[in-house]
């Protein structure tokens, strides 16, 4: 049991050495990872249906095989500029624990380019200055090519920009007007 | 299966058992004589034992044994199964409900049951005695009948570790009293040759000629357990006819039998996990998505022999589905069979005079729905007994019968199915509940309501109206609970009163939480589903009405202001407003409102789906389904949007002034 143990923090240990695998992709030109372990499948881009009142960050409902999921746009999470949708476009369907339940969300983004292995020495954390981004909405950066990988504090963004506005988005009724002439 | 699961399985078998036990006891003290009443108690008892011994439940095993044991003496007749024997029974039945489930039980509290049993057996026994013992004595002399039994058990019986001798012996042992005679011949017609024989399959059948002064039911008795996986055939028959019955009929128990057998055997069931029919039900639904593409792209073909099985495919698909509806149909029975314990302690703890009436049992709703259902009928009830009917003399003062009646019924009613809780009580005391809901707060003083709303304050948060809280209402948890449990069922709820002739609560409950019956609708581009059972009416919205209202949103339908919501607005799609606009009248109990929509494309049968916790907090919609063509639809939520629409009828006005 004890040797178990330590063969396994052995083997996570290596783990961490050896770096962490994802999927990176594109989105208005920066280009994210999330670790590949989250992602359950890629899809093209497929009929979506947009919710009235619901936060911005998650506006629309796609149908993933029967089931309606959620379509996450990080772009409002780090307030990027929409870009339209092109023939790269895609969305990526990940498993992630929301109140404890393992719910299923479509992430949109420009372009997915491939699941690659992230070495652990060239991560850093986000800077607590000089990004125009939420430091707590990056899990850290990480350097590829010249090039900034921004891994996002998932947890983080969907708690703030899942939630955010949901309270002002309870009753469209608010904006409509509803005048009465007794 | 693991150890856990096992126990699992046992918990839920425990329960049925345990539900079963008390029906049987039930019926047994309106119909004491009851025989076969009996026979299932004592049965239920006996499985009860045995499969909490093989899971490891001693302490139940062994307190059941010991109901069990003097229960066996009601079954031989020794004892009569007086009122005070099924009370005492049911008290143990509690203990061993607490077993089942581990709970904590006092010390003691067990043999204390047992004594009070003992000596109840003991007391019957004495009633009995001058009355009862002579009947043993009449028994065998009450004519000898010979029986001719054939059977064969399954060929997985002896793995199963069913042993055949110890029922020979016990067949042999009906026949050992005076005159019996016991004749047993094996049928091994069936043996396959040496080599193609599995040493562990039971091949023999046997064949019994049994002369005995015991009741058919006695024999059947023998076969108890296994009894699912044999053929039986008994018979009265003065000639033996060996020969003749060498093929074991095929169908088992072809004529009473049939009818005794089902008595104790439900209905041959299997016992799923929900989860798993849920898992079902959402497979089946994605494949009558992908059929209505199948569907579209056949129709567009001229290849034949798509087409047909485009079709085909149509067909199965909707009988798939249909049936996986009525998979998850169980009837209310389940429900109302519990409340008949309820209604025996209210009365005993009321000390008032109650039966209990039930009508529609065969209706069946889904099962989840019923799950829902107990504990707001439970409430209901309560107050039927509790508030509703009088004291005895009470009632005969005002010319009732003593005895109160609570009345539960079951009905369908379209894609519904109305429940409703009726007593014949003093009815709804108006000038209390005014007193009520003054001193609440909840209405001003001297405000001018109607009759019902009046009643309807009674389902308002933190109301109750008794003068005194007692064990059993009064909580001021009642029926505003009740409401919004019903309405989390998308269901309805009414209640009507005459005073003096007691109160009816009406429960209207969607058949299924899966699906519903919707009406699909057009804003904008986008399509919307309604729930058709919100649905009043439809009416058009012309051009020149639409412009008229413009800055005011009412609308008369036949001298009635109904207020209405333009739902291209509330989504904020803007698009330009088709030339004709339709009004869907929706209406939740009280409340109406008018939702304008583009176009009305028409009825829908949808599987209704959870939406994501960022889109459960959105107010307006209940869920989401998948449309023919594969996207997704929103269902609105009729309960939110006709509240928001009444609460911003006032703001505007409060605002004004």
């Amino acid at each position: 049991m004890q040797a178990q143990s330590v063969t396994k923090t052995n083997a996570l240990a290596d783990l961490r050495d050896s770096g962490v695998e994802v999927l990176t992709f594109e989105v208005s030109a920066e280009t994210f990872a999330l670790e590949a372990l989250l992602v359950r499948e890629v899809l093209d881009n497929c009929a979506e249906t947009y919710v009235p009142g619901a936060p911005a960050f998650v506006d629309s409902v796609i149908n993933f095989r029967g089931r309606i999921i959620p379509l996450a746009d990080l772009r409002l999470a780090f307030g990027l500029e929409a870009t339209a949708s092109t023939r790269d476009s895609r969305i990526i369907v990940i498993e992630f624990e929301l109140n404890g339940d393992a719910t299923l969300i479509g992430l949109r983004a420009d372009k997915v380019f491939e699941v690659t292995t992230i070495p652990d020495a060239s991560t850093e954390a986000a800077p607590r200055l000089g990004t125009r981004w939420r430091p707590d909405f990056i899990r850290c950066l990480a350097k590829r090519k010249g090039e900034v990988i921004v891994l996002p504090n998932l947890a983080r963004i969907f708690a703030v920009c899942g939630q955010a506005t949901a309270g002002q988005a309870g009753g469209g009724f608010q904006q409509t007007e509803l005048h009465t002439v007794a | 299966m693991s150890k856990d699961e096992g126990i699992e399985i046992f918990r839920v078998e425990a329960q049925e058992l345990l539900e079963q036990i008390e029906q049987g006891l039930l019926d047994l003290a309106n119909n004491p004589g009851n025989k076969e009443l009996v026979a299932t108690v004592f049965r239920a008892l006996h499985t009860l034992k045995g499969s909490g011994a093989m899971f490891g439940f001693d302490a139940l095993a062994s307190f059941t044994h010991h109901c069990e044991t003097a229960f066996d003496r009601v079954r031989k007749g020794e004892v009569p199964a007086t009122k005070e024997l099924v009370t005492a029974v049911l008290n143990a039945m509690d203990h061993m409900r607490a077993l089942a489930e581990k709970r904590p039980v006092a010390v003691g509290e067990g043999d204390a049951l047992l004594a009070a049993l003992e000596r109840v057996v003991g007391q019957a026994e004495s009633k009995a005695a001058p009355s009862l013992h002579p009947a043993p004595a009449a028994k065998p002399a009450g004519g000898l009948a010979t029986w001719h039994i054939v059977f064969t058990l399954g060929a997985d019986v002896l793995v199963n570790g069913t042993r055949p001798l110890p029922m020979l012996d016990e067949l042999r042992a009906l026949g050992a009293c005076p005159g019996g005679a016991c004749r047993i011949s094996a049928i091994t017609s069936a043996i396959p040759p040496l080599g193609k024989l599995i040493p562990t399959e039971c091949y023999m059948g046997w064949d019994v000629t049994l002369t005995t002064g015991e009741p058919r039911a006695a024999i059947e008795e023998v076969f108890m357990f296994v009894i699912d996986d044999m053929t039986l055939d008994i018979s009265a028959a003065a000639i033996p006819e060996t020969t003749a019955a060498n093929e074991p009929a095929p169908t088992p128990e072809p004529d009473a039998a049939a009818a005794d057998a089902k008595t104790w055997r439900p209905d041959a069931s299997v016992r799923v996990p929900a989860v798993r029919l849920d898992e079902l039900m959402d497979r089946v639904g994605e494949l009558v998505i992908a059929q209505s593409r199948l569907k579209q792209i056949a129709n567009a073909s001229t290849d034949m022999n798509l087409r047909s099985v485009a079709e085909d495919i149509e067909h199965l698909a909707s009988e798939l589905r249909d049936s996986m509806m009525s998979v998850r149909m169980v009837p209310v029975v389940q429900l109302f069979g519990r409340f008949r314990r309820l209604i025996l302690d209210l009365a005993r703890d009321t000390g008032k005079e109650i039966e209990m009436i039930t009508e529609g049992e065969t209706t069946e709703l889904d099962k989840t729905v019923i799950e829902r259902l107990a504990d707001p009928l439970v409430h209901l009830i309560r107050n039927a007994a509790d508030h509703g009917l009088e004291p005895p003399e009470e009632r005969r003062a005002a010319g009732k019968p003593a005895k109160g009646r609570v009345t539960l019924t079951a009905r369908q009613a379209g894609a519904e199915v109305v429940i409703t809780v009726k007593d014949d009580g003093r009815g709804v005391n108006r000038a209390r509940v005014r007193a009520k809901a003054e001193e609440n707060g909840l209405i001003l003083p001297g405000a001018v309501l109607g009759d019902q709303e009046l009643l309807q304050l009674i389902f308002q948060p933190g109301f109750s109206t008794a003068a005194t809280v007692t064990s059993l209402s009064g909580r001021g948890v009642g029926m505003d609970v009740v409401k919004r449990a019903i309405e989390a069922l998308r269901g309805s709820l009414e209640l009507s009163s005459p005073p003096g002739e007691g109160s009816e609560v009406s429960l209207r409950i969607p058949l299924t939480l899966a699906i519903i019956d919707g009406l699909l609708v057009r804003v904008g581009t986008a399509r919307y589903v309604i729930p058709v059972s919100a649905v009043e009416e439809c009416l058009e919205l012309t051009p020149e009405q639409d412009l008229r209202s413009t800055g005011r949103s009412l609308l008369t339908i036949r001298d009635h202001l109904v207020p209405f919501v333009r739902l291209r607005d509330l989504f904020k799609t803007g698009t330009a407003p088709d030339r004709y606009q339709k009004i869907v009248v929706i209406s939740t109990g009280t409340d109406r409102v008018g939702l304008v929509v583009d176009q009305i494309l028409g009825d829908y049968q949808t599987v209704i789906k959870p939406l994501s916790p960022f889109h459960a907090g959105v107010g307006s919609f209940s869920g989401a389904t998948i449309l023919g063509d594969g996207n997704v639809a929103l269902i609105l939520d009729v309960g939110a949007l006709t509240t928001s629409a009444a609460q911003h009828d006032q703001t505007p006005l409060r605002a004004a002034s």
